[in-house]
C-alpha cells in the first residue's frame, strides 16, 4: 500500500497523544498548575495534530464532519466519534486540574477508557481489511495499543511502565514481522481465485488493462525494496526500542522519586522512539500487499 | 446509510461472457464516455497528452494466458481432447456484491447499496475521498478521482437503465450496449427467468475471489476450454488460396470490354 505521509503522521501522532491521555486519565490526577497545563497541552497537541494530518489524506476535507455519522458499521467513523468524545471529556478535567479543584477520578478513568477505545478503532480500520492479509491479523490492534502505551509512558515519564511496554512492543513487533511476511502468500488468494481461470498448468497476465499507472497501481501496488526493509527494521530496533528502553532503565536504576523520567530523559527517549515509530509505521504501509495485485500479474510468493 | 440492506428486491448486474469477449476495450471507452458526461463528477485524466498519463476508469479489460503443463499434468477434457494454450480477455468492473465490504467501511454513508435493485452507488455530495472503500474492495472496482477528490465506481449506468428520455433499446449500461461481440449481458439475477439467470444456468459461472465472501452479483461465464485438436494448424486446401479468374457479367462485362478496347487503342497509337 502507498505509504502516505499524512497517514503515517496521523496514526503515529494521534497514537502518542491518546496513549498519553490513557496515562493522564489513570495516573495523572496529581498533576496541577503549570505541570498539568503542559501535560494536557502535549496530549491535546499531539492528538489534534494527528487528527488534522489525517485531513490531508482526504479528497474533500471540508466534509470531514460527515465521517462521524456511520459509527454503526464503520471503524473509521467509530474512531472519529471516540476521538472527539475523548477530547471533550478531558477538557473539564484539564481545566479542573490547571485552575480548579483538581482531578475527578471518574472523568479520568472514563477518558482513559475512551482513549484506549480510540486507539483500538484506529487499529481496526486496518485489521478489518481482508483484502490486505498482512493487516488482517489480531496482532495489529495489540501492536497499536503497545505503540500508544509505550509512547504514552515515555511522555508521562513512568520509567517502569515504559520499560515494560517497550519490551512487550519489541517482542510482539518481532513476532508479527516474522509471521506477516508470509501472510500474503498464505492468504489463499491467488491469480487463480481472482480470475477462476486456473487449471493445472500455469496462468499469467498477458496484458495489463492499461500501459501507464492508475489509482489502483499507485495506491495498492506500492513496491518496497528488500534492502530498505532490513535497514528500516534495524532503525526501529535501535531507536524505537533499545535507546528509550536504556534511558528508562537508567531512570529506574538511578532510583529517585518513584522512578520517574526527568524532563531531558523524556525528551531524548521520546525523540528516539519517534524515529523508530515512523520507520516501523512506514513499513506497515509500504510492505502491505493488496489482493487486487493478483489482477495485475502478482504471483503469490512465500 | 452504510449498513447493507437485508435483501434487495432486484439484483441487477452483468453477465460477462469470457468465451465471447474479444478484448477490444470498446466497453472501457463507452463507459468512460457515458460516465464522464453524465452521473456525478467527470472521469478526469491527468497529463492526458504527456509522457505519464493517468485517468479514472470504471471498467478495465485485463488479458490472461493459460498454459497447460503438457509434460507433467496433461489436461484431458470430458470429450477426450487435450486442453490447449488459451488467452482469455477479462473485463472487470464493480460486481455489485451482496455483502459489499466497500459499503460497510464508509464513514460518511456516501457508499450505499440500493434496496430496490441492489446497485452499489456513491453519493458524491457526501464522499470525503478517504479511499477506505477502495482498500476494502478486493476487485479494484473503485478509483478515487484525482480531480474531484471523490470515489468513482460503476453505477450500472443507473442514469440510462431507468431513463425514459432514451429509446428503450438504449436503456442498458453503456458497456453492454456497445459490446460488438455480445459478450456483456444486463439483467436481474433475482429473477430466475431473466436472460442473465438463464445464461448462468446454461453455462455456469465463475465467482471471483470466493474466499473474500463478498457474494458478487455480476456473473462471469467461463470460457469453453480450447482443445489441442483445434489449436493445431491444419493445411488449407489449395483451391481456397489459388488466384481466382472471375468472368465478369452484366455491366461489369461491358466495363471490362470497354477498358480492354481502350487499352488496345492506346497501345495501337503509341506503336
Amino acid at each position: 500500500m502507498h505509504p502516505a505521509p499524512s497517514l503515517i503522521l496521523f496514526t503515529s501522532l494521534s497514537g502518542l497523544g491518546f496513549g498519553f491521555f490513557v496515562f493522564l486519565g489513570f495516573a495523572g490526577g496529581d498533576l496541577a498548575g503549570w505541570a498539568a497545563f503542559f501535560a494536557y497541552a502535549f496530549a491535546y497537541g499531539l492528538s489534534c495534530a494527528g487528527l488534522l494530518s489525517s485531513l490531508f489524506h482526504l479528497g474533500n476535507p471540508q466534509r470531514a464532519w460527515r465521517a462521524l455519522s456511520q459509527w454503526r458499521s464503520s471503524w473509521l467513523s467509530r474512531e472519529g466519534v471516540l476521538a472527539v468524545a475523548t477530547l471533550l471529556i478531558f477538557a473539564p478535567q484539564a481545566i479542573a486540574q490547571i485552575w480548579g479543584p483538581g482531578a475527578s477520578l471518574t472523568l479520568g478513568v472514563l477518558g482513559a477508557l475512551l482513549a484506549l477505545a480510540t486507539i483500538g478503532s484506529t487499529a481496526m480500520i486496518y485489521a478489518q481489511l481482508k483484502t490486505v492479509p498482512r493487516w488482517h491479523h489480531p496482532a495489529v490492534p495489540v501492536l497499536f495499543f503497545l505503540y500508544a502505551l509505550s509512547g504514552g509512558a515515555l511522555l508521562a515519564g513512568f520509567a517502569y511502565a515504559a520499560a515494560l511496554s517497550l519490551l512487550l512492543l519489541g517482542g510482539v513487533q518481532g513476532a508479527y514481522w516474522r509471521r506477516a511476511d508470509g501472510r500474503f502468500a498464505a492468504s489463499g488468494s491467488s491469480m487463480n481465485t481472482a480470475t477462476g481461470l486456473g487449471r493445472p498448468g500455469s496462468l499469467r497476465l498477458l496484458e495489463r488493462p492499461h500501459t501507464g499507472q492508475s489509482y489502483l497501481t499507485k495506491e495498492m501496488m506500492f513496491q518496497v525494496a528488500r534492502r530498505r526493509v532490513v535497514a528500516l527494521r534495524r532503525l526501529f530496533w535501535a531507536f524505537g526500542i533499545a535507546l528509550p528502553w536504556l534511558i528508562a532503565l537508567m531512570a529506574i536504576s538511578g532510583g529517585g522519586s518513584g522512578a520517574r523520567l526527568g524532563l531531558v530523559a523524556v525528551a531524548t527517549s521520546l525523540a528516539c522512539h519517534f524515529v523508530g515509530l515512523i520507520a516501523a509505521r512506514w513499513l506497515f504501509y509500504a510492505q502491505a500487499e493488496h489482493v487486487v495485485s493478483f489482477y495485475y500479474g502478482q504471483e503469490a510468493k512465500a | 446509510m452504510t449498513l447493507l440492506p437485508p435483501s434487495t428486491n432486484k439484483a441487477l448486474g452483468l453477465a460477462i461472457d469470457l468465451d465471447t469477449c474479444v478484448g477490444c476495450h470498446a466497453c472501457v471507452i463507452a463507459c468512460k464516455e457515458w460516465n464522464t458526461a453524465n452521473y456525478g463528477a467527470p472521469l478526469s485524466d491527468q497529463d492526458a497528452y504527456g509522457s505519464d498519463p493517468v485517468g479514472t476508469f470504471l471498467n478495465r479489460v485485463h488479458t490472461f494466458e493459460y498454459q497447460p503443463d503438457q509434460l507433467n499434468q496433461p489436461q484431458t477434457l470430458s470429450s477426450g481432447d487435450t486442453a490447449a494454450f488459451q488467452v482469455t480477455h477479462f473485463p472487470k468492473s464493480c460486481l455489485h456484491c451482496q455483502d459489499a465490504p466497500c459499503v460497510t467501511v464508509c464513514p460518511t454513508g456516501a457508499s450505499y447499496k440500493r434496496s430496490e435493485d441492489g446497485i452499489v452507488l456513491v453519493n458524491e455530495e457526501a464522499c470525503i475521498g478517504c479511499g477506505l472503500c477502495a482498500w476494502a474492495c478486493p476487485y479494484g472496482a473503485r478509483e478515487l478521482d484525482a480531480e474531484a477528490g471523490v470515489m468513482k465506481k460503476c453505477t450500472l449506468c443507473v442514469d440510462r437503465i431507468y431513463n425514459e428520455n432514451l429509446p428503450e433499446i438504449d436503456r442498458e449500461p453503456a458497456c453492454v450496449r456497445t459490446c460488438p461481440a455480445g459478450a456483456r449481458h444486463f439483467g436481474d439475477f433475482a429473477d430466475p427467468n431473466s436472460n442473465v439467470s438463464q445464461l448462468v444456468r446454461e453455462r455456469g459461472s465463475i465467482t471471483l475471489m470466493p474466499e473474500m465472501e463478498t457474494r458478487p452479483v455480476n456473473a462471469y461465464l467461463p470460457p469453453r476450454p480450447k482443445l489441442e485438436a483445434c489449436a493445431e494448424a491444419r493445411p488449407v486446401p489449395a483451391g481456397d488460396t489459388a488466384p481466382q479468374q472471375a468472368t465478369p457479367q452484366g455491366f461489369l462485362a461491358w466495363l471490362d470490354g470497354a477498358l480492354a478496347k481502350l487499352e488496345a487503342d492506346a497501345s495501337n497509337k503509341s506503336a
